[in-house]
């Protein structure tokens, strides 16, 4: 039966909405609010005496321990004896990951070879071997950068071969059909295609040097976080030791920030 | 200047995706190469260009190059293939930055090909902030800055919506109308290769043999579709035929 125009609309149920949700979106100023509530509750609980300052000290006492640190210029001592070591062992590790990480991704004779080599060794924990770097390089700083180095190493190569892998073979056949030659390939094409999983490689093998600084600096280092937590904790100023977690927090956060301003400036074509 | 595909064939391990194909491609001429779906056509311009190389026969290029000409066979790709990451001036760039040329001379060229397809207020643009088809005019832009022998289409417009696909071929025709350019122009779509084409390839279904090369002898400028109706309706029947003999082909195979 036709419908018929003159007649009023029907009454019935509106249709229900079912799309919301799976769309979570950043709320300004709760992160902030969270942490500074939970820290709030801590001091709270110390002030209380609900925890032993020995086993947990307030914030309060942390960050007196903080400024003593920083006004005698210990503090900075430590800090620029881990981030020499960071810097330096992320520096060669990166290095060394790109270049065999590309290599890898580029040639099928060094795939074949390397490709089973780095999935073999990657799970190995490296502060295991920190033994064997101390009688290959001494007990001094180049064992603790080569711990850094090789745990920077492995993560870096597995993300640059996987980054390259990934960057559309329809542009290098673009490319190839314009005659660029195959480093030019390489230079234009492959390395800023394989720029963002590169960058997210980054974030991994910084945190990885942030964890294997301070397990290294544990075994006989007189500067550093690692050393001064680890002292700390024997003397049972459990204020200090937490003053160096704080510290690592801190250096964690710089560089993931560091590594965020990269990837704004470096990926803003995305 | 001519192209001559001598006897050639191309399979991939097993699967024999085109045999025999003896053609040629005349200087100036625009050949279209239509047929069913993976009959070939692709894998023919893959081919023509040397980014594949055939399993049998040959491709060989009679005569000497045109003048100036950067890079003899320069292809127009389906998806684009721009760089995201760089603007449309370093896209059209790409195809230079190898070649002996001055910045002056470079600059120039770009000028000349952005002006030619429209994108002259476009050139800091990047992929990214264009539509389809001014993303596909970049793709023009570049393949024209590299002065081609032989441009090579590969279903340029498929990717791109009805209205977008009727101006770019309004475009072409008026590029060809301006510039002589040998152009091979694949495509599954039987209009577009009427409109555009002076000859046009009909390849069967896998393997892709020539089925039937036609010469589309209707001015371009009067290729009204009453004007080609007759012929599309012939073609079309053969295109259907062998389609509709490919998918009973590969339902017998799965059976």
């Amino acid at each position: 039966m036709p419908p018929d125009a003159t007649a009023a609309p029907a009454a019935g149920r509106t249709v229900p909405f079912r799309g919301g949700g799976f769309a979570p979106r950043l709320h300004r100023g709760a992160a902030l609010v969270a942490f500074a509530a939970l820290i709030a509750a801590w001091q709270a609980a110390a002030s209380l005496k609900l925890v032993n300052a020995l086993f947990l000290p307030s914030p309060l006492q942390i960050a007196a321990s903080l400024y003593a640190m920083a006004a005698t210029g210990e503090l900075f001592l430590h800090v620029a004896a881990s981030l020499r070591r960071i810097l330096l062992g992320w520096a060669f590790g990166t290095a060394a990951g790109l270049g065999v990480g590309f290599a890898i991704g580029l040639f099928g004779l060094v795939r074949s070879i390397g490709l089973p080599l780095v999935s073999a060794l990657f799970p190995i924990p490296k502060i295991a071997l920190l033994p064997l770097f101390i009688l290959w390089f001494g007990i001094g700083e180049p064992s603790k950068v080569a711990t850094i180095a090789l745990g920077v190493f492995f993560p870096t190569a597995i993300a640059a071969f996987g980054a390259v892998d990934n960057v559309p073979k329809s542009l290098i056949r673009m490319a190839q059909s314009f005659g660029l030659p195959p480093f030019d390939i390489v230079r234009k094409v492959v390395l800023p295609g394989a720029l963002p999983g590169i960058l997210s490689g980054f974030r991994i093998s910084a945190s990885i040097a942030l964890i294997l600084v301070v397990a290294a600096e544990m075994i006989n280092a007189q500067t550093g976080i690692g050393a001064l937590v680890l002292l700390a904790g024997s003397l049972m100023q459990t204020d200090q030791l937490l003053a160096g977690v704080v510290v690592l927090s801190v250096l964690g956060l710089v560089i993931s920030f560091v590594l965020g301003r990269l990837e704004r400036r470096l990926l803003r074509w995305r | 200047m001519e192209l001559v595909v001598d006897g050639v064939g191309h399979a991939y391990d097993d699967l024999v995706a085109l045999d025999g194909i003896d053609l040629e491609v005349r200087d100036g001429e625009i050949l279209a190469l239509i047929g069913p779906s993976g009959c070939g056509k692709s894998t023919l311009l893959g081919i023509l260009g040397g980014l594949l190389r055939p399993t049998r026969g040959e491709v060989r290029l009679v005569g000497a190059l045109p003048p100036g000409t950067l890079n003899p066979f320069t292809y127009v790709f389906q998806d684009f293939a721009l760089l995201p990451w760089r603007t449309v001036e370093a896209n059209i760039a790409l195809a230079l930055e190898h070649h002996s040329l001055g910045a002056a001379e470079r600059r120039a060229a770009i000028d000349e090909v952005l002006a030619l397809t429209g994108l002259a207020d476009f050139r800091a643009a990047l992929p990214k902030q264009l539509s389809g088809g001014m993303r596909q005019r970049v793709g023009v832009a570049r393949a024209l800055a590299a002065r081609p022998a032989v441009l090579l289409l590969d279903e340029p417009l498929s990717a791109l919506d009805a209205q977008t696909r009727d101006l770019l071929m309004e475009d072409f025709e008026r590029l060809w109308a301006q510039r002589r350019i040998t152009a091979v122009y694949v495509t599954h779509n039987l209009d577009e290769a009427l409109r555009l084409a002076d000859r046009v390839v009909v390849l069967s279904r896998r393997p892709g043999r020539i089925r039937e090369i036609v010469t589309v002898d209707v001015p371009r400028g009067a290729r009204s579709m009453a004007a080609l109706a007759g012929l599309h309706e012939r073609l079309w029947r053969t295109i259907r035929d062998e389609a509709a003999s490919a998918d009973r082909e590969i339902a017998a195979d799965a059976a």
